[in-house]
């Protein structure tokens, strides 16, 4: 075992944890982050239509435009003050990546280009509006490249394919992480005065998905194993066009340049669902009108997809129809949506300039997550009780800026201005923080917990059991929710825990570069995340963003205008052992703007 | 479809495992359309949980699982069963030392892509109204195409010189330079090109053109590298690319 000693350790090294390193180095803090992949491989790199910021670049546009859309847009669970933060903070780091060299696409007067997106609007929902900061269709790859870039010429310490696999704490206080280094499995103690979990989603927990095989909620499990409260976990996100059969994300932005969803009739179905904006409604809205349009027999073939149409003539005729004076043509496409074509012909051989994208729905993203404050303070309860020295930032924080449901853009907003709020914040409390001692063989439980999956004599491979839990939750815990479908999840998962407690076994047990072994803790965490989703869902008697019920159709303000709090009862820290939740809904929607003016008020959400 | 997979395995820390050795797998009801990377899990899975490889995205942006296929250097998440057929050989890529079955040490690559300053570099105050600095979209245009790379290190390990002589830059650490050498916002193009044009720099390309074949990313690596070795020769960056005539992926 080996033990290092940083000011801030930073857990994950996507978007929101290179930003965190970046100014937290800045603020004269001693940085370590640490990262089970390279950093160049992080997720952050696959998000592709743009950031949203209100620049204006293109047309009018507000920041109070943006937070009201933001706020809308997650179905009025999104505390107001972190809307405003997000919308406020996003112009100037939008610019402030440009200032790191980020190749934005440029309008005609060499400022960054701005494209449509679903849910962004002008005005308070009058019409679509051009606020999305595009590298052609890998802005997020532009994003992650550009925060790596700029960490190496800061030289930030980086501990690249360390797996962190535990948090330690004495008495109630953060002390550091644990992590095995991949390449020789030996285990790493982590002694920081402030830690940042930057770890991402867990979209692995569904059957189709847009995530990385790696996105299996590791820093969300760990701290939540640890006692800490993980909120509004019910939300996830389905992104409506997900590839046919394979769930590889295709952007938004191809809606944002004029594509329309086309069901197997031939009909433009979003006319019915979103009169005023179509296909330019939020996520969750039109997820469910394609699982809508599939139920009444308009699937394509009589299948559970439809189409997504980009090709110019199709555009073309529709943007006459609603008298906008732009077209586009093949070279706009084949530059603005690069990636997409490449994604189509590459994985089912369609060609989107001549030929329309057969699309589903796919998991995508965590509303939910670890709680924070508008700081990335990790707060512990419903009367925001910071706990010293934790921070949590982009995925796996819940601030919560997306309440029921993410607008699009808004991650990669949430990564950069929340990164870098937590960095600054840490920077300024190492200076005034001791590190807390470390507890007398801190790696005792996490060691025993890999050696018994390591030794383990049963009959059950972990993919089996993945497979099972990712079939149960897209069918039960998915787009559409009922309660007894709920309910058998939560058995159903809580079955696949035993298994995995006492069956689980793996062929591979060496040391080095153990990929057999770290896929079977990754199933742990999965599992752990699908619990308290599927338990906090069924508590939720409404529907709300992305949360949709069939037995409860109507959102209740009255009652549910708060966050879900679950925490872990358990006896021990085991992975994946027997859990008992505690519910708590104490904690109410920050609703500041409201309180200055009425139109930040819950009313009915129409598109 | 029944296919085979042969493998280049091998684990230090099991004696008789410990030197390269080839292991055949076979795989039944194979579609045409399911991806390498897919029937390589299969093969982990279903068979032999020991098999060892690196992936994360499985959409071809993360680069992790950079592999030779079949003698070419691919993404296996990116790479169709139909487009390779039904024997497939899978090897580690060639030219970093090998950790355990399909892993590599990726240090050495990483160490040559942070020697090439990868990073932009401007220096001039930022604009007084508190915005972005302006780039006209043809200056934009000119250094595009390298802007795509995601260091899966395919162009790298696919180019003898590289497997030569580990001291020579390669083609991947070029194309990073180039992002910053054609950018006209940057101001530190002398610099790289000083460190690109020391003798393990851009002169140990022998334009063998095995790069740019093997960029998953559609890059024209050797273009580039051409454009470098000529911004060397001027000695400044200025009027080599011209916006009319970017390579397309098409």
């Amino acid at each position: 075992m080996q033990t290092h000693q940083f000011d801030a350790v930073i857990v994950g090294a996507g978007g929101a944890g290179l930003m965190a390193a970046r100014y937290a180095v800045l603020g004269g803090a001693k940085v370590a982050v640490i990262s089970k992949l390279y950093p160049s491989r992080s997720h952050t790199g696959a998000a592709l239509g743009g950031i949203g910021a209100a620049l204006g670049n293109l047309e009018e546009d507000k920041p109070l435009w943006h937070a009201y859309d933001t706020v809308k847009g997650g179905d009025y669970l999104a505390d107001q003050d972190a809307a405003m933060v997000l919308a406020e903070e996003a112009i100037d780091a939008v610019v402030e990546l440009e200032h790191m060299g980020l190749p934005f696409d440029r309008t005609p007067e060499g400022r960054i280009s701005q494209r449509r997106f679903g849910g962004h609007t002008s005005n308070f929902g009058e019409k679509p509006v051009r606020r999305a900061c595009h590298s052609a269709d890998r802005t997020g790859h532009m994003i992650l490249q550009t925060l790596y870039q700029q960490c190496i010429k800061d030289d930030v310490k980086f501990f690249d394919e360390y797996h962190v696999v535990d948090l330690i704490m004495n008495n109630g206080k953060v002390a550091g992480v644990i992590a095995v280094q991949l390449g020789t499995g030996e285990l790493h103690v982590f002694h920081a005065k402030a830690l940042m979990f930057a770890t991402g989603g867990w979209g692995r927990v569904w059957q189709i998905s847009s995530n990385a095989h790696t996105l299996t909620g590791d820093g969300t499990a760990v701290l939540f194993r640890r006692g800490i409260p993980m909120q509004d976990m019910e939300f996830f996100q389905f992104h409506p066009t997900g590839l046919y059969g394979l769930g590889v994300l295709l952007t938004e932005g191809i809606r944002g340049e004029g594509g329309v969803l086309i069901n197997g009739k031939g009909e433009r179905f979003m006319e019915k669902y979103a009169p005023n904006i179509k296909d330019l409604a939020s996520r969750d809205v039109v997820s469910r009108s394609i699982y809508l349009e599939v139920r009444a027999g308009n699937g394509v073939k009589g299948k559970n997809y439809v189409y997504l149409d980009i090709r110019p003539e199709t555009v073309n005729r529709y943007l006459a129809e609603a008298g906008e004076t732009r077209r586009i043509d093949d070279d706009h496409v084949r530059h603005a949506l690069a990636e997409t074509l490449d994604t189509c012909r590459t994985y089912v051989g369609v060609d989107p300039l001549t030929e329309p994208m057969p699309i589903q729905p796919t998991a995508h993203y965590a509303m939910g997550g670890i709680p924070t404050n508008v700081n990335a303070e990790v707060v512990l309860d419903a009367n925001w009780t910071v706990l010293p020295g934790l921070y949590a930032a982009g995925e796996c924080a819940c601030v919560s800026a997306h309440g029921a449901n993410r607008l699009g853009t808004n991650s990669l907003v949430d990564l950069v201005v929340f990164g870098r709020r937590g960095g600054m914040k840490m920077a300024e409390y190492v200076k005034q923080a001791d590190f807390v001692p470390l507890p007398p063989n801190p790696t005792g439980e996490i060691e025993a917990e890999l050696n018994r999956i390591r030794n383990n004599k049963g009959k059950a491979r972990a993919y089996e059991l993945r497979n099972e839990m990712q079939q149960v939750m897209m069918d039960h815990v998915g787009v559409f929710r009922e309660e007894n479908g709920m309910k058998s999840a939560v058995e159903s998962i809580k079955g696949l825990r035993e298994r995995y407690r006492n069956e689980v076994v793996i062929d591979d047990h060496g040391h080095k570069f153990n990929t057999d072994l770290m896929e079977a803790w990754e199933l742990g965490c999965l599992l752990d995340l699908a619990q308290i989703t599927a338990e906090s869902a069924v508590a939720r008697t409404e529907s709300r963003g992305a949360h949709s019920r069939e037995d409860y159709k109507d959102r209740d303000d009255v009652n549910w205008m708060v966050h879900t709090l679950a925490t872990y009862k358990g006896s021990a820290a085991a992975i994946a052992g027997p859990i008992n939740t505690e519910l708590n809904f104490d904690k109410k929607v920050n609703l500041s703007l409201m309180e200055q003016d009425e139109r930040f008020k819950p009313k009915e959400r129409t598109y | 479809m029944d296919v085979t997979f042969k493998i280049r395995r091998y684990n230090p820390e099991i004696p008789g495992k410990d030197k390269p050795y080839w292991q055949e797998y076979v795989l039944k009801d194979v579609e045409p359309t399911n991806r390498v990377l897919e029937m390589l899990h299969r093969v982990k899975w279903e068979q032999d949980g020991t098999l060892s490889f690196r992936r994360s995205c499985s959409s071809g942006i993360c680069g992790s699982d950079a592999m030779r296929i079949n003698g070419r250097n691919r993404l296996a998440c990116k790479l169709l069963i139909r487009d390779v057929g039904a024997k497939i050989q899978v090897e580690p890529i060639l030219g970093l030392p090998v950790i355990k079955d399909l892993i590599v040490d990726m240090e050495p690559f990483f160490d040559h892509y942070r020697s090439v300053m990868p990073f932009y570099v401007n220096n001039d105050p930022l604009p007084a109204d508190g915005r972005e600095r302006l780039q006209t979209a043809d200056d934009r245009a000119i250094f595009d195409d390298t802007t795509n790379c995601i260091l899966c290190a395919c162009c790298t390990t696919s180019c003898p010189s590289f497997w030569a002589n580990g001291k020579y830059v390669g083609p991947a650490a070029i194309i990073q330079a180039h992002r910053f050498i054609f950018d006209t916002r940057d101001q530190a193009a002398k610099e790289r090109i000083d460190i690109l044009a020391e003798p393990d720099g851009v002169w140990r390309c022998r334009t063998v053109y095995n790069c740019t074949p093997a960029c998953p990313r559609g890059i024209s690596v050797t273009r580039a590298i051409g454009e470098v070795k000529l911004a060397i020769m001027r000695g400044s960056p200025k009027g080599i690319i011209n916006p009319k005539d970017i390579p397309t992926h098409e």
